[in-house]
């Protein structure tokens, strides 16, 4: 491999006619790293994820993928990626067996059985083999997905919101094998819109409106996000929240539970404006912003921005 | 890029095990040809005989029952209603009571016998002009022949003269102008084109609809690997279909076999393909499944009307035969009438070969060129 990255592209853009899905997007994935992969809904991560597989062709950009030309070489791509797409997309008419196979013969492997038989009871599927793939509840078809990605052993994991709609188990189940297979040496490229799942990856990217708008560790990310944030908690919250909302300085207000976040990138503003609020009723406190606030934080702006 | 035999037998075996999971589909194979051939060999009947006749005898003599007689012999002609007056017969055949309506009027035998050569009124509802076609020629004939023989001793002089020539027609290949020997043979040309269009278009909308696609792409299957590894299951359940009418058409039908049933089986295949090749280019320019069915339904009927299976290729205007040429149904019903009816070998089928081949290679072209390898 001619680089120290699996992935390492730079100014990556694809246009639908006039729209620019994915705006001149650089991304650099260390090999074993899970690197999560944030953005709104229709904010281009799909887009990015089927460019780098080959599935969709870029209009710009360069750069490589596991070492090779991810705009010239993406049939050598296909053999070394795994992806997982955003819906079930295997044959629900064939069992979970016969999916495998399928999959299987299709990259050409010459262990084919035993690949099949090993991933079937690294499922834990060993006696439901014969079921059909169409009859698996929402968390055992993502499983059935993520082994069938993973059964030719690619270097490279494309996942595609692989945990919407699955339940907190599973999830958390999924998340402990994403984080063994990384530790194998696989690396792992994921979308998710849940911040649990963010603070889970060794390094994040937040994509808006096709635009890379934050990257690097979630420290990182929060540290350049750069915002202030104050906890509110007491009575008559909403009430507060309606008086303090447009106040200069004050960029969001947002409950979470029972108290309120109030956040800013001006601290100094920031405080001036909710200093009067600050009475017995409620209780102010100056917290750390978190990988959410600074989120929403970012997407405001980006609408500002880009829209 | 490579073909590679590993990745289109994936493919094969995955549609032969979804084939038959599909009960609906498979289903649809089967009884598709049953229905045509129950439809088409036994309901549809181009020379329809035994038609009702009215008949008006104003002159009830031994000259008007002899035609009478002589028009029932046809076979075409069932007299099922006696009129008493013309008014009868207008409503008769205005209200669909009967096809013909026979007049003999009042001086008929009287003037016949004087020579005044008098008029016989046959009247038909010829709203069908196919229903009535073959009966009218059959009696144009009846009155120079008929009628001679009641002219007896000194009316001899009143019989038809001989005409100066003899017209002798000789009907080939189908003498008795049996309907379904020209239709069941057909049948096998119509039903593979129906099924196979549609079952095919299907197939590919299906993956594309079912969300199958993307993942088949992100694969490293090639596009020729995935059409033709569809196709393939489709041509042995095409032959399955080829059988069932050849058999019924051996047994139920008794068509007469002429020629070679191994060359027929053999150019079969070529007809096969171009229907799958004509399934698969629709099925990657439908968005999804129904418009999938819809083109096919676009491309069938054309073929059905204008290939010369319903309706004689000859009679269509110049343009209209021109579509049925470009049509590969219309070079199949010519292979197979050819080689059933009249023997035909390789050579006399050749001219209607190459048209087929042309049509799969200029389809094949467009459908892998459709097929994308990628969602854009």
């Amino acid at each position: 491999m001619n680089s120290a990255f699996a992935i390492d592209v730079r100014g990556v853009t694809k246009k639908f006619g006039a729209r620019t899905v994915v705006n001149d997007i650089a991304m650099q994935v260390r090999p074993g790293e899970i690197y999560g992969f944030l953005g709104p809904n229709g904010s281009g991560k799909t887009t990015f994820l089927r460019m780098l597989c080959g599935l969709l062709t870029p209009d710009g950009g360069e750069g490589n993928c596991l070492g090779l030309d991810f705009r010239r070489e993406s049939s050598e791509i296909k053999k070394r990626v795994g992806y997982m797409t955003q819906r079930f997309s295997f044959y629900e008419d064939l069992t979970i067996e016969e999916n495998l196979d399928f999959i299987a013969r299709l990259y050409s492997m010459t262990a084919r059985k035993a690949a099949v038989q090993k991933s079937l009871e690294r499922l834990g599927m060993v006696e439901r083999r014969k079921q059909l793939a169409g009859t698996l509840s929402g968390g055992w078809k993502q499983r059935l997905a993520l082994a069938a990605c993973l059964i030719h052993e690619p270097q490279l994991l494309l996942l595609d919101e692989p945990t919407a709609g699955v339940d907190p188990k599973a999830r958390r189940d999924f998340w402990e094998e994403i984080h063994k297979l990384a530790a194998g040496g696989l690396t792992v490229l994921i979308t998710t819109h849940y911040m649990d799942e963010a603070s889970r990856c060794h390094r994040l990217a937040y994509i808006a409106y096709g635009n890379l708008l934050a990257s690097g560790t979630v420290d990182e990310v929060v540290q350049a996000g750069a915002l202030t944030t104050w906890e509110v908690s007491g009575e008559n919250l909403s009430v507060v929240a309606d008086k303090i909302r447009g106040l200069a300085g004050v960029e969001q207000v947002v409950a979470f539970g029972t108290t309120l976040h109030v956040s800013g990138r001006d601290a100094e503003k920031l405080r001036v404006s909710v200093a009067p609020f600050m009475t017995n009723a409620q209780r102010w406190t100056k917290i750390e912003s978190g990988l959410e606030d600074v989120f929403i934080s970012l997407m405001e702006t980006a609408k500002d921005n880009f829209s | 890029m490579s073909f590679n035999l590993q990745r289109f037998w994936a493919v094969v075996m995955k549609e032969f095990i979804q084939m038959r999971r599909d009960r609906l589909t498979f289903g649809m194979m089967v009884g598709i040809p049953m229905v045509q051939l129950i439809l088409f060999g036994y309901a549809i009947n181009s020379n329809p005989k035994h038609l009702p006749t009215a008949i008006y005898a104003a002159d009830n003599s031994p000259f008007s029952r002899t035609i009478v007689w002589a028009l029932r012999n046809s076979s075409y002609f069932d007299f099922t209603r006696e009129a008493h007056s013309t008014a009868e017969i207008q409503n008769w055949l205005a209200e669909g009571k009967v096809q013909f309506a026979v007049t003999v009027p009042v001086d008929f035998s009287r003037q016949l016998l004087r020579g005044e050569k008098p008029d016989l009124l046959l009247e038909a509802d010829a709203t069908d002009p196919s229903a009535v076609g073959f009966a009218q020629a059959a009696v144009s004939q009846l009155a120079t022949t008929v009628i001679n023989r009641d002219l007896t001793g000194p009316l001899t002089r009143l019989r038809a003269s001989a005409p100066p020539f003899n017209l002798v027609t000789h009907q080939h290949f189908n003498p008795e102008s049996i309907s379904q020997y020209n239709i069941v043979p057909g049948l096998i040309g119509v039903m593979l084109t129906m099924t196979m269009i549609i079952i095919t278009g299907l197939a590919i909308t299906r993956e594309r609809e079912r969300g199958t696609m993307e993942n088949l792409l992100s694969t490293p299957v090639h596009p020729g690997e995935v059409i033709i590894g569809k196709i393939v299951p489709y041509i042995m359940v095409g032959y399955v279909q080829v059988t069932l009418v050849l058999l019924a058409a051996k047994f139920l039908f008794n068509v007469p076999f002429i020629g070679s049933v191994p060359l027929l089986v053999a150019l079969t295949f070529l007809f096969i393909v171009a229907n799958l090749a004509v399934g698969i280019t629709f099925s990657t320019i439908a968005k999804n499944q129904l418009q999938a069915v819809q083109m096919a339904f676009f491309f069938f009927l054309p073929s059905l009307l204008l290939s010369g299976y319903m309706f004689p290729f000859r009679g269509m205007p110049g343009w209209a035969q021109n579509i049925g040429e470009c049509l590969p149904l219309t070079h199949y019903l010519r292979i197979v009438r050819g080689i059933l009816l009249k023997g035909n070998g390789l050579a006399e089928c050749a001219p209607d070969l190459w048209p087929i081949a042309l049509f799969v290679a200029v389809m094949l072209a467009i459908g892998i060129k459709r097929y994308r390898q990628t969602l854009d």
